[in-house]
């Protein structure tokens, strides 16, 4: 059923906070890592050896390069992008065939691959780059916040979270219930002001992103002393040469 | 985006076989068509093929076409879908035309009613086909005013160029259908132009900077792509080659897609007799390759937002 639901208990996503991502990819590598033996598996890679690589990931870390306004301090920032568990997701109202859909329980976004007829149509509806088709399986694939771990009961609790949060050395991305304003990512967004990518487009993604805090330069080192120079006839010379 | 031929063979076909019906439903509800059997088979039967050719095609592209019937499914939602069902249901009417006409070769009501439901769902099939792009507002040359009447007044003026080329050569005489095609044909060039005008001088709102919300802090470009070689959402979105050449393409698609199949379907239209068919079937192929032209550009004038977090300044 395309339709979307029209209240969502829970709202699952992710937090993502762009002030100590290192841009280091392990989110994306342990996202396929475990999703190409998960809920929408495989993760078809084409060529993976050869010249041309091609291959479906969940999670893309891009780099940015931010020049600074009025005199400030330039800086370079990664941002790393899945799927952002729209509330007004289009991808699943231009479905033809009811296979993507939007749960009313956590408002996750799935795929159900055994409809999909491989249309596209959803992937040019996301804004965000979230879905990439498998061109081997003739299906859509998008990230599913892990449905296989989070709820996953032989996985201790601790483990129960998307793999790219497990995995995240710098603990730069959270997972839970935005819908709760008492859960720690509702308050982390609360207090360091998360937002929306591209408001303007209206589909209201739940995961949130964090802005970098604002960088300070650091002082200007005094210069250095110039060496002395030991060779009394080159001495001469600058001195000389120097006038 | 990337232009898939199977998509452009189908809304260039299946157009032109929608709008031919929609014209000779009209005309022969309202008589203004002689109902010979040949006309009917003819007439009819180029629709058919063209639709059904059409909508094979566009099975094409699909990673599973044997799953297609799916996508009949979810018309409360998905304007894909509405216009699988309004394709689907035309050809109820369709049937009982076709049926009428070459059968029982009888102007009666019933006959009339088939006709004008075959126009009806002929339209209805276009307009959903229209709001599929007109409704994604990830592309700011889809989501604009232009597109859903570009691809009514092209489907319109495909259709009655072909029925005026069919009409002329089998001897009969063709100039209503010519002038109207004449008419279609002048407002969907007049339409194609504002359109063009209209993704020339302006953009998507969304910026690099709304994008990723890192604009409070100042200007933003690429620092490092997030891996070394294209992925679908580059190949698919970011599609390069025809925009290079668009500003050709655009020529060839005014001259050889609206410009002289209009002098030639006026020509037609005033000269009547057997002459005309020499006019108005070249016009009908030349209307067919620009409509092909125009459909590309369509496609591949397109930019999607994502490419903004590939490096696009703007979409």
């Amino acid at each position: 059923m395309t339709t979307l639901p029209d209240t969502i208990k829970k709202k699952l996503g992710l937090v993502i906070d762009l002030d100590i991502c290192v841009g280091c990819h392990a989110c994306a590598v342990n996202c396929k890592e475990w999703n190409t033996g998960g809920h929408m598996a495989p993760l078809t890679d084409l060529d993976p050896y050869g010249a041309n690589p091609d291959g479906v990931w969940f999670n893309r870390i891009h780099a940015y390069e931010v020049e600074a306004a009025d005199g400030g301090v330039n800086m370079t920032t990664y941002f790393p992008k899945s799927c952002l568990h729209c509330e007004q997701a289009a991808c699943v109202t231009v479905c033809p065939t009811g296979a993507s859909y939007k749960r009313c329980e956590d408002g996750i976004v799935l795929v159900d691959e055994d409809k999909c007829i491989g249309c596209k149509l959803c992937s040019w509806a996301c804004p965000y780059g979230a879905r990439e088709f498998d061109s081997d399986a003739g299906v859509m694939k998008k990230c599913t916040l892990c449905i296989d771990r989070i709820y996953n009961e032989n996985l201790e609790a601790v483990d129960r979270v998307p793999a790219c949060v497990s995995t995240c050395p710098a603990g730069a991305r959270h997972f839970g219930d935005l819908n709760d304003r008492n859960s720690d990512v509702a308050r982390l967004v609360a207090e360091r002001g998360g937002y929306d990518l591209m408001p303007e487009m209206g589909y209201r993604p739940t995961n949130k992103y964090l802005p970098p805090r604002p960088r300070t330069e650091a002082p200007k080192s005094p210069p250095m002393p110039e060496p002395a120079i030991e060779n009394p006839i080159l001495r001469w010379a600058d001195r000389f040469l120097s006038r | 985006m990337h232009p898939a031929y199977s998509v452009i063979f189908f809304t260039v076909s299946s157009g032109i076989g929608y709008g031919l019906l929609a014209v000779i439903g009209v005309f022969i509800a309202a008589g203004w068509l002689p109902m010979t059997p040949e006309l009917g088979v003819v007439g009819l039967g180029f629709g058919f093929v063209t639709v059904v050719a059409g909508l094979l095609s566009s099975t094409f592209h699909l990673g599973h076409p044997e799953r297609a019937w799916r996508a009949l499914t979810q018309w409360r939602s998905s304007w894909l879908s509405r216009e699988g069902v309004a394709a689907i249901f035309t050809f109820a009417p369709l049937t009982l035309f076709a049926y009428g006409w070459i059968y029982l070769g009888g102007e009666t009501e019933t006959l009339a009613a088939a006709a004008l439901l075959t126009a009806l769902g002929a339209f209805v099939t276009v307009f959903c086909t229209g709001m599929i792009y007109r409704t994604l507002k990830t592309i700011h040359q889809w989501h604009n005013a232009w597109t859903l009447p570009n691809y009514l007044m092209m489907g319109l003026a495909g259709g009655a160029i072909w029925l005026a080329a069919i009409v002329a050569a089998l001897g009969s005489d063709a100039s209503g259908v010519a002038w109207l095609a004449a008419a279609a044909l002048a407002l969907a060039w007049a339409g194609k132009g504002a359109y063009w005008h209209l993704i020339d001088t302006t953009t998507h709102p969304a910026t690099p900077e709304s994008a990723t919300g890192l604009g409070r802090y100042g200007r933003l470009s690429k620092f490092e792509g997030p891996h070394t070689s294209a992925n679908y959402l580059m190949k698919e979105m970011g599609f390069q080659v025809a925009r290079n050449h668009a500003g050709k393409l655009r020529r060839y698609a005014h001259i050889i897609g609206f410009g002289a199949p209009l002098a030639l379907a006026v020509a037609g239209a005033m000269s009547g007799g057997n002459a005309s068919a020499f006019l108005l079937v070249p016009a009908a192929l030349a209307v067919t390759l620009g409509l092909a032209i125009e459909r590309w550009l369509f496609f591949a004038e397109a930019n999607h937002v994502v490419t903004l977090y590939y490096g696009a300044k703007s979409a």
